[in-house]
């Protein structure tokens, strides 16, 4: 009888389409980022100063925490040394979900000018990141254009937290990997 | 009880704490919006003061020192931008003036008096910087933002000149690369004006008096100038403590033994004394720069210095000159070649005394580069001013020794 059963919890898929609720709740996850403080090196003055008076993040409701536990987007500015990759994932893990990563500069990109024996090239090899920004030092209007991408890339995803968990892709296969 | 290294416990093996007694061990950073970057501090405390404060090191340690072995000079110098990234030019300088004195020439006097006025207007980035990540610790937030406020200015202008607003690079080795733009000069003077107005207006205004800077900053973190000596403090740490002591009056480099200005110095020793010490030190700043305005005008419009060996002629010499082009040539494909010998040039940074040692072996990489980066010192001191201090008072601590990681772990 039941061929189309279906585990709501696990599978994470709906039978219906929740198209307005998704935009709600995807209304209110994008305008509300609220990033970790995590400046590492010289990006950490950019993101500074793009929190301050002249760029003023908090008109895109971007508000800066200190919290891991407050935070929705870990912003890592500046160069991720080997003795410190150990704590951004800490940090991450102790993010809550829905979580999103914007890596800063050239540093947090692929490593950049640093090629060295003592910096991680590139920290989406600690952790997923959804945005590269470019730049070294990224000037303060480009990490609130990065934000503004973040937003959008929001307002694409499902409310449905289980279908954006992104470290789970790997593990998937068949349907439910058709289904993200 | 003393503490075993064992997988439990990772990240105290190094350390030692005698914890017989009632005390508690916390970790402070490496991601706290008050260690200024990357401080790792692990405290003992008893209640709520400092028993014993160990800082740990190293999270940004990028191996700068070792990729200037495997660079060019000039290759080099974007890195030093990386150091004190709050005040890049000055990192740009103190790394130039120590290659120029290895090479033993001199950049012309235009050169010169522009290095002097990116010197004195990083100065003021620099402090500005500082009373705002200060006050912000402290929980002053609006300071914060007005000081941020004025810090757009002088980024602005350090944008017309050099086109970056945080890693510079203004600065090459033989002199600068270009001349002010058209108009600098002007808006220049109108930033001085805005910074003393300012500084007397809206940040002394707001905090000299003010009753909770008084009671959070007086009388904490003090250090005597015989600590501050032993410690091998510089800069503002060492004349907060009463010790009138400044590179640009001891060795003066550049134009610093023309220019008439003070050494500010506090006998207070403490925070609140170092604050007082930062407002006038951005005076002093402004009144150089009023200085150089008409030096600039009187000089003539070399920017590089002469050294065909070292340094390349300039773009007009290269494109009609068929000897200038070949030694622009072996320059780019080969590096600049010092004589055999070393060198150790220091320089007053906004934070201390910022120098470079450099063992040449006649190579276009140098053999061992070194840096002397105040904040270093000023770290080290963290483990001695934060005992017998309480819990709070350690972010102000830490905010009056304005270190910045990038030159600590280098």
């Amino acid at each position: 009888m039941a061929q189309h059963q279906v585990n709501y919890a696990s599978t994470a898929g709906l039978p219906i389409a929740l198209t307005s609720v998704d935009k709600l709740v995807n209304w209110g996850r994008s305008n509300s980022l609220w990033p970790l403080t995590y400046g590492l090196a010289c990006c950490a003055i950019e993101m500074m100063a793009s929190g301050d008076s002249r760029y003023d993040f908090d008109r895109m409701g971007t508000i800066f925490r200190a919290s891991p536990r407050q935070a929705d987007v870990m912003i890592l500015a500046g160069t991720l040394s080997k003795k410190h990759s150990e704590f951004a994932r800490r940090l991450y893990d102790q993010m809550t979900e829905p979580k999103w990563v914007i890596s800063m500069g050239s540093c947090a990109n692929t490593g950049g000018m640093f090629n060295t024996y003592a910096t991680v090239q590139g920290v989406d090899r600690i952790i997923p990141v959804d945005i590269y920004l470019p730049g070294c030092a990224p000037r303060p209007e480009t990490l609130q254009y990065a934000m503004m991408m973040l937003q959008k890339k929001i307002r694409k995803e499902s409310a449905n937290m289980n279908k954006n968990t992104k470290q789970d892709l790997t593990h998937q296969t068949g349907k439910r990997a058709r289904l993200i | 009880m003393q503490q075993v290294p064992n997988k439990l416990t990772p990240f105290f093996e190094n350390l030692n704490f005698e914890r017989d007694d009632n005390t508690m061990v916390i970790n402070f950073g490496p991601q706290h919006p008050s260690a200024h970057g990357q401080l790792r501090l692990v405290l003992e405390l008893d209640g709520e003061q400092v028993v014993k404060a160990y800082p740990d090191i190293g999270y940004l340690h990028r191996g700068i020192e070792k990729m200037a072995e495997n660079m060019t000079y000039n290759e080099f110098l974007p890195t030093t931008d990386r150091l004190d990234y709050i005040a890049s030019t000055s990192n740009n300088y103190a790394y130039a003036l120590a290659v120029e004195k290895l090479l033993g020439i001199e950049a012309p006097r235009r050169a010169q008096v522009i290095r002097t006025m990116l010197l004195e207007l990083n100065r003021i980035i620099s402090h500005l910087f500082f009373i705002a990540t200060h006050a912000l610790d402290v929980g002053a937030m609006s300071v914060f933002l007005y000081a941020f406020r004025e810090r757009e200015y002088a980024m602005d202008l350090m944008e017309d000149y050099c086109g970056a607003r945080l890693t510079h690079s203004a600065v090459r080795i033989g002199g600068v690369p270009l001349d002010l733009p058209k108009g600098w000069i002007e808006n220049l003077a109108a930033f001085c004006d805005k910074v003393d107005h300012e500084v007397e207006h809206t940040y002394e205004a707001l905090l000299s008096q003010n009753r909770i800077w008084r009671m959070r900053l007086e009388d904490v973190g003090v250090i005597s100038a015989e600590d501050a000596l032993n410690w091998g403090c510089t800069g503002p740490m060492l004349r907060g403590s009463g010790v009138k002591y400044d590179i640009r009056k001891e060795e003066p480099y550049e134009l610093y033994s023309e220019l008439d200005f003070d050494i500010p110095v506090s006998d207070r020793c403490d925070s609140y004394g170092r604050y007082r010490l930062y407002m006038q030190e951005m005076r002093e700043s402004t009144k150089i720069l009023r200085q150089l305005m008409p030096m600039y005008a009187k000089s003539d419009s070399q920017l590089m210095a002469h050294a065909p060996q070292y340094i390349s002629a300039p773009k007009e010499q290269i494109m009609t000159q068929n000897y200038a082009l070949m030694q622009h040539f072996v320059l780019v494909t080969q590096g600049m070649r010092p004589p055999k010998g070393e060198v150790y040039v220091p320089t007053e940074s906004p934070k201390g005394e910022l120098g470079f040692y450099i063992k040449s072996e006649g190579e276009p990489y140098a053999y061992r580069l070194k840096c002397r980066a105040p904040s270093f010192f000023h770290t080290g001191l963290l483990q001695e001013i934060l005992v017998g201090t309480y819990i709070a008072d350690v972010v102000t601590i830490i905010g009056t020794t304005n270190i910045v990681f990038g030159e600590v772990d280098r």
